[in-house]
């Protein structure tokens, strides 16, 4: 399979400094947030590739890269071979735009309120000035709404219809790619369920491939075919799915795993896991997950671990085997 | 049980007049906390269980308003209390913490002065007692350096350290109940595990009652005693927990477990509930679940949906589920 996404050394730095004139007075460097670390990975055509990670750890801002509203700082993501931040080729850009869509966490945030549905869906297609008649309607009943809420505002559905209405305008321009930002967080659990569905469902008629961006790893679990964990903006493991759940590699992999709540384990007794994610714009030198390492040693603390191939996994850690 | 519940609260009914009619929140709710145990409360957005924690502890909006039934503390009645005698055991004798801890903060105190004016307010001690049992509660919550840390703002604190303070308040008067309205849920997944560890050993060592108002079911089945369901502002199931999880009696509490990915499910679909949780304003007529209940029957539309007390205490059910009957996936 060829990879219709890849990353390569994906960095991206952001100026988090005070005004220039407080940092003259107070006498402060510079503040470099690294949200993303070199991270590369590939996604194959009608897959679903994950990444998971806690707060911080730039699962977002890869998303955003991967669809062109952040550049980045060094590094590519190239899409069907074309690189939306250096290719000059307009024509070239065009065609990945209408490829790569994105679904956000937030449906109440993310429509805009003075808008009919029918506006909102028909945008993306509208604005390239193509024909659109009966698009809305069509793309509604395919999202499991009805062709008569075409006309109707936002504030007329329920969280998870408006999933449904977000899915259906990332779908507007037929795209191969869209990238889900923690596309059920902000929904029930009933209703998470229905739109996990229907992107399954919309992933088989279509051939859709999937960023699927989650911090629950029971959702990504049940979604994702290959799945990426970072911690503080690097990728610190990735295996298929299966294999990652029943064989982390990583500690941090490990933690994860055993930190999240289980339905089955009732009254259970674990024991936390020890502090929390370093400052981003400080990281501890070396692995920046050794602080919170059962298993780290002087090697930890002073080298960063390189990608290394454990079988189908890919793991940064010194001591994973 | 012969022993008084810590908090019983019988048949609460919490209505709000709007221009459109009156809504009903909570709806003839009824449940019991003993000392030291956990009564988790879930539901979905909307089913009224913050709004029924916020009634026993007296923090209604107005216009909502307690319409009937009552909240025992301790076997005292608190439901009618109101100004000054309500704010003397808010605080003493019952604890509450929110959601955000950034927002149950008042950004411009330090956080010592926050711990020190509620136990001056509630305990009779001296202004170095009381810095003293300051220092004292952030150590328990397990803040390193508790001595120094005392003098620092809110904002020097990361989330999971913020949500400890904001515990280290509520139990800082030595309350007989604590209310935790979605404690975790601003958390990630590591600080979260770690904040359910430290509620169920506070609750364990100090004999507090806890409401854990929640709706994440993981948190729930590792924290709590006994379970509470809620749906469109009634209880829809009561036990413990264990029991409600794996043996569902009620078809809603059985299709929210069967919609949740589990990961013995693989890659199978998800059973999916039908709709959405109905408007308050929009109640459908008899059973509130039935439109999206693929048991219901002539009875659960024409009338409402019984209290608990009719099904042996456990599901809010004209037809509970048996042990053998499945919702279908």
């Amino acid at each position: 399979m060829s990879a219709l996404i890849s990353v390569r050394d994906l960095t991206r730095v952001f100026d988090v400094s005070k005004p220039w004139l407080n940092r003259v007075i107070e006498r402060r460097p510079k503040a470099l947030l690294t949200a993303v670390s070199e991270v590369s990975f590939d996604v194959p055509e009608n897959s679903v590739y994950a990444l998971v990670g806690e707060s911080g750890s730039g699962k977002s801002t890869i998303g955003k890269i991967m669809v062109g509203l952040v550049p980045p700082s060094n590094g590519s993501v190239k899409i069907e071979g074309v690189d939306l931040a250096t290719e000059t080729d307009q024509s070239k850009i065009e065609a990945v735009r209408d490829d790569i869509q994105m679904i956000f966490q937030d449906p109440f945030a993310s429509l805009n309120p003075r808008w009919r549905v029918r506006d909102i869906i028909e945008e993306p297609v509208s604005a390239k000035g193509r024909r659109t008649s009966g698009l809305a309607e069509k793309l509604l009943e395919q999202v499991g709404l009805s062709a008569a809420d075409a006309g109707k505002y936002p504030h007329e559905f329920s969280g998870g219809q408006r999933q449904r209405i977000c899915i259906a305008r990332a779908l507007a321009s037929e795209p191969r790619i869209i990238v889900c930002d923690e596309p059920t967080s902000a929904l029930d659990v009933s209703v998470q369920s229905q739109v996990l569905n229907l992107m399954s469902d919309l992933r088989e008629e279509l051939g859709l491939t999937y960023l699927f961006i989650s911090h629950d790893l029971t959702v990504v679990q049940h979604m994702a075919d290959v799945i990426g964990v970072l911690y503080l903006g690097r990728l610190v493991e990735e295996a298929p799915r299966d294999r990652l759940f029943n064989e982390p590699k990583h500690p941090y992999t490990q933690m994860l795993f055993d930190a999240a709540p289980r339905m089955d384990a009732f009254g259970r007794e674990i024991d936390p896991p020890k502090g929390e994610i370093p400052d981003a714009i400080n990281p501890p030198p070396g692995c920046a997950f050794h602080p919170r390492c059962p298993l780290a040693t002087d090697r930890c603390r002073t080298e960063n671990p390189e990608m290394r191939n454990i079988g189908t996994t890919r793991v940064a850690c010194h001591h994973a085997q | 049980m012969t022993q008084t519940p810590v908090l019983s609260v019988r048949n609460l009914v919490v209505e709000i007049p709007t221009r459109h009619g009156v809504l009903r929140p909570v709806d003839h709710v009824s449940y019991d906390i003993h000392a030291g145990e956990i009564l988790g409360v879930v539901g979905e957005s909307g089913a009224g269980k913050s709004m029924a924690g916020n009634a026993v502890i007296g923090l209604l909006d107005r216009p909502a308003r307690i319409a009937s039934g009552e909240i025992l503390l301790s076997g005292q009645p608190i439901h009618a209390l109101k100004g000054d005698t309500i704010r003397r055991l808010r605080g003493k004798k019952m604890g509450m913490i929110f959601q955000d801890p950034l927002t149950s903060l008042n950004p411009l105190l330090t956080v010592g002065d926050q711990l020190t004016e509620t136990i001056l307010e509630h305990l009779r001690v001296g202004q170095t007692e009381a810095r003293k049992r300051a220092i004292a509660a952030l150590e328990e919550v397990g803040i390193p350096a508790a001595a120094q840390r005392i003098s620092s703002y809110p904002h020097e604190f990361s989330g999971g350290m913020r949500q400890r303070v904001v515990i280290a308040l509520a139990l800082c008067a030595e309350p007989d109940l604590v209310i935790a309205d979605e404690p975790t849920t601003a958390l990630d997944v590591s600080v979260q595990a770690q904040i359910v560890a430290l509620l169920k050993r506070l609750c364990r060592d100090r004999g507090v009652a806890v409401m854990l108002v929640t709706h994440d079911m993981g948190v729930i089945a590792e924290a709590a005693d006994r379970v509470a369901v809620m749906y469109a502002g009634r209880l829809a199931e009561l036990g413990p927990v264990r029991e409600v999880l794996t043996n569902a009696r009620h078809p809603y509490t059985a299709g929210l477990m069967a919609s949740t990915p589990l990961a013995s499910q693989g890659r199978k679909r998800l059973r999916q509930i039908p709709g959405s949780m109905p408007r308050l304003g929009a109640l459908p007529s008899g059973c509130a679940f039935h439109p999206r209940c693929e048991f219901a029957q002539e009875q659960c539309r024409n009338e409402p949906g019984p209290t608990l007390d009719r099904c042996d205490g456990r599901a809010a059910c004209w037809f509970p589920l048996t042990t053998d009957q499945k919702v279908s996936a």
